[in-house]
């Protein structure tokens, strides 16, 4: 076998071409003839469309159409967008038309499209088209929208809540009966956008010849997307090819299909020219899907000595206008809860509803880092109620590696019970709070109080289900060059997929990890994909690429043997070469093995011989991966502004066996940045009207480098025995517990002033607003 | 709309055009020249992912148009690495995974050229500062943050990478 990849630092394939300026995103794709397209977009978050007056907008030079949803085809001129998860708990699916048919419901729904020879001339039309509203009622608050008597997010319904549903098990009302000690918690997660630092984009053309329509599209699901295309635009998905190029951030919210997705090529096929349209950033605001927005009242039951007997609760999830991937947050969320603790019974009622506002898909982390958010908050309730520090809080109700495959008693979003396949709870927390150097903090924390510095820690431990199904596929070619070719439905939006997916496949089939072509993101490529999200691909791609690279190197060496009249055992693969170890050492190159694999025009291939050297592999993994971690984090918060630094950041993290730590890491810096902004800066502010008050990153505020520590980062691996490669998802899990550690923190710097804290985004303004509460201005200017 | 004629040197290949005058020299850089490295993220001054070099200054390129490039040299991304060897900077970007979607990367690259040229030896924080004018979602900055310190080191070693 060849060079050792499989969990090697190994530098990132797709770095060169990026560093130089040779990306190929969608709006680097420049074809001949195309137009470009500006949408015309609701400014009220409720009202009946009345009319639309293009007049003004048309007779601007350059202008080639506006097009409003009776000028679409059927069958998206009338239908609404297909809802990709359904669930028992939903009556009807609720999705919106592509363009607005009679009444809009949220600020940026798109009402029409301007298609002109420039973007500026676009812009100057679209702002030309004039649409008379009947402003209607808004409901801004999810928790306003179940009242009775609130406006109607959609003038048909009869109710603002789309779905309750309630997860249980044990007996919950011993439970709480038989407590020493019952606590309760009032959360409240605030939303937020995946803001990918590249906007969503969409380039469509048909090429009349062939009737294919090609889509380039900033998407982190091709395949998904182009089945919605098939249903949207009524052609059969073999006359539509959906290309994921160069991506620019995904975070969740380019997961789902967008009604541009299906407008633009509606507008080339329509017009015989590529069209093309770049999301701007306020219309990322608008129209891009945001998460969090949870209301959580939970309350904990422990026994004397801190051991939980249950938890229950209620949540409410805001939905947003609609719903096109059903219920899967606060489904998901409602999941995590128990995370990494024996937690004897559980009860969540969740409250599904609408609000006038864009709607709520997952965002990395996708309703984990509430769940996780809510059970760190009660953890370190009880720890500080019963004055047990709070690691040992957490010590005492861990799930021990010995009691795994650990069932919880749930079923989760894949459809399974909730099995934790495997984990080493206590030892993630123990790495971590060594490397955080935890037990020295009391010290530090007293020396830094001295000088009238208030530091303060915080965990958090989670346990996150990655790598969920269907599938995912990879195809292995050997190429006439000596190349070896490699599609996949899975996607990149920097992950390194490209680099993952390579250094197995090369380690297997035995080539440099240079002579790997790799397609990637391109339904033209391999007839099956799911695409990126779920922290799903390093299980489910890189278990394909391992069993089609396997199975490939099983039909070399075998050509081989037979070209080189050797025994099969004697053949190694190394470097694009398959050399027998027998006799004078004959060697015959993958390329040469690839021209005999075609065979010879009419003459019957060998007994047993495949055609070509190939083989795809769709690997369907038999239920979700389950990581988990701990974050300890360390913060000193200024007293008089409210201004909070994230002095020292500490990970252990559990994503199974590591294909390449450089990525990890990566990755979980990454998400740690994330949970940052999420905790401390990110919030996406509406008025009770619905109206979006935050869009521009002037207003929203993303982590800057002076905001985000670079982490001290340990992988605790315990093997994943149910997939052959031992690997759990890795995209998350810095997000996920971030903003219940740092809370937790802030509380602990202010311990002296004792404010409370079960909120995030937590702004300097509400963390003054709760000093001044709690009187700590009198104290300290006493002081 | 009116047209002016615009003369700008680009990576040091100089340019006549007429243009828009409501042209922004992003667009003008990636659609009138075709250099596509350089990304607009937000169009408000703010992502910081447009940055580009307007006579050796670290410039949004969003927030300016094209004919007020009249006269000037600009450097894009393209540019760093004008003979396809990567710079120093570059290649510790590789090094220290400085960089995942790559859409943020050229105007981290723009605005850490000028650092390392003003301040060959920053401090971490004073690459951190350097820093707040372009944001990244991928990385969490860890990498970037090596990556300009590593190379601050090579620089100043000479050993060019």
């Amino acid at each position: 076998m060849g060079a050792k990849h499989f969990g090697a630092r190994v530098k990132r394939l797709e770095d060169p071409a990026l560093l130089a300026g040779r990306g190929r995103f969608v709006d680097d794709i420049k074809l001949p003839g195309a137009l470009h397209a500006c949408f015309v977009r609701s400014p009220y978050a409720h009202a009946r469309l009345q009319s639309i007056d293009i007049k003004a907008a048309m007779v601007l030079p350059g202008v080639h159409a506006v097009i409003a949803t009776d000028d679409l085809p059927e069958p998206m001129r009338s239908q609404p967008m297909p809802m990709l998860l359904p669930n028992p708990s939903i009556a009807a699916a609720c999705t919106q038309h592509v363009l607005a048919r009679g009444e809009v419901s949220y600020v940026g729904q798109p009402v029409a499209v301007v298609i002109a020879d420039t973007r500026y001339i676009a812009e100057d039309a679209a702002a030309a088209v004039v649409v008379h509203y009947d402003v209607l009622n808004a409901v801004s608050d999810c928790r306003d929208a179940i009242a009775a008597g609130a406006p109607r997010v959609h003038a048909d319904l009869d109710s603002n809540v789309l779905s309750t549903f309630r997860l249980a098990y044990g007996d919950i009302d011993a439970a709480f009966a038989g407590a020493a000690y019952v606590f309760e918690e009032e959360i409240w997660q605030h939303r937020g956008g995946g803001m990918a630092i590249e906007t969503r984009a969409v380039l469509a053309s048909h090429d009349a010849a062939s009737d294919v329509l090609t889509v380039w599209s900033g998407t982190q699901t091709p395949h998904i997307g182009r089945r919605m295309m098939a249903d949207l635009l009524g052609r059969e998905l073999e006359s539509i090819r959906v290309i994921a190029p160069d991506v620019g951030g995904g975070f969740g919210p380019k997961a789902i299909f967008y009604p541009e997705e299906a407008v633009i090529p509606a507008a080339a096929l329509k017009l015989g020219r590529p069209v093309k349209w770049i999301e701007d950033r306020r219309e990322h605001f608008l129209c891009a899907t945001q998460e969090r927005d949870q209301y959580w009242d939970v309350a904990i039951a422990v026994d004397a000595d801190a051991k939980i007997l249950g938890v229950r609760g209620r949540l409410v999830h805001d939905s947003g206008a609609f719903a096109p991937w059903g219920v899967i947050l606060p489904y998901i969320a409602a999941a995590t809860v128990p995370g990494p603790y024996v937690v004897w019974a559980y009860q969540l009622d969740t409250t599904v509803v609408l609000t006038n506002k864009v709607p709520t898909t997952p965002v990395r982390g996708a309703g984990r880092p509430q769940a996780v958010f809510a059970m760190e908050r009660l953890s370190d309730r009880v720890a500080a109620e019963l004055q047990l520090d709070r690691a040992e809080m957490r010590r005492r109700n861990f799930i021990q590696p010995e009691q795994m495959p650990y069932e919880v008693g749930l079923i989760f979003r894949d459809g399974k019970p909730l099995v934790y396949d495997s984990g080493d709870y206590p030892k993630g927390q123990e790495t971590a709070l060594a490397q955080a150097e935890y037990q020295s903090f009391r010290e530090r924390q007293r020396a830094a109080l001295d000088q009238g510095r208030f530091i303060g820690i915080g965990l958090g431990n989670y346990v996150e289900g990655t790598g969920l199904g269907p599938f995912e596929g990879v195809t292995v070619r050997v190429l006439p060059s000596g190349k070896v070719a490699v599609a996949t439905g899975a996607t990149n939006q920097g992950q390194g997929t490209r680099t993952t997916l390579s250094q197995i496949v090369a380690e297997q089939v035995g080539c440099r990890i240079e002579d790997i072509v790799m397609t990637i993101g391109d339904t033209g490529a391999i007839a099956q994909g799911v695409g990126a999200f779920a922290s799903r691909q390093a299980v489910n791609a890189g278990c394909s690429a391992l069993i089609a690279g396997q199975t490939v190197r099983t039909q070399l060496i075998a050509l081989a043997a037979r070209a080189l009249g050797v025994n099969e055992s004697d053949i190694d693969l190394e470097d694009g070469q398959a050399v027998s170890g027998a006799g004078n050492k004959p060697s015959i190159g993958f390329g040469e093995l690839a021209r005999l694999a075609q065979g010879i025009p009419g003459v019957s291939l060998p007994a047993g011989q495949a055609a070509g050297l190939e083989h795809t592999a769709y690997y369907a993994p038999s239920q979700a991966a389950y990581c988990s971690g701990t974050h300890v984090v360390e913060v000193e918060v200024d007293a008089m502004t409210g201004g909070v630094k994230v002095l020292r950041y500490t990970v252990a993290h559990d994503s199974g066996r590591v294909i390449n730590p450089l990525i990890v890491d990566g990755q979980v810096q990454g998400g740690v940045a994330h949970g940052i902004g999420n905790a401390l800066l990110e919030w996406m502010q509406y008025d009770d009207n619905a109206q979006p008050l935050t869009t521009s990153f002037a207003d929203y505020l993303l982590p800057m480098a002076t905001d985000v520590p670079t982490c001290n980062i340990s992988h605790v691996e315990t093997v994943n025995p149910l997939n052959p490669l031992g690997v759990k998802g890795a995209g998350e899990g810095g997000t996920i517990p971030a903003a219940a550690a740092i809370i937790g923190a802030i509380e602990d710097a202010l311990s002296p002033f004792g404010v409370h804290f079960a909120e995030t985004p937590l702004t300097p303004e509400r963390i003054v607003a709760a000093l001044r509460a709690a009187g700590a201005y009198e104290r300290l200017f006493v002081a | 709309m009116s047209k002016q004629p615009t003369r700008v040197t680009v990576n040091g290949k100089a340019h006549a055009r007429i243009v828009e005058s409501r042209l922004t020299l992003a667009d003008f850089l990636r659609h009138e020249l075709g250099l596509t490295g350089t990304h607009l993220g937000c169009e408000h001054g703010v992502c910081g992912a447009c940055t580009v070099l307007v006579d050796g200054r670290t410039t949004r390129s969003c927030l300016m148009f094209a004919v007020q490039a009249n006269g000037s040299e600009v450097t894009t991304v393209e540019g760093l690495a004008p003979d396809g060897e990567l710079s120093v900077l570059q290649q510790a970007f590789i090094d220290n995974h400085g960089l995942q979607c790559g859409f943020c990367t050229p105007g981290m690259l723009i605005t850490l050229t000028e650092l390392l040229r003003d301040t060959p030896e920053p401090s971490e924080q004073e690459v951190r500062e350097a820093l707040t004018g372009n944001l990244c979602r991928c990385t969490g900055y860890a990498g970037i943050v090596a990556a300009a310190l590593d190379a601050a080191q090579r620089l100043r070693n000479g050993s060019g990478g």
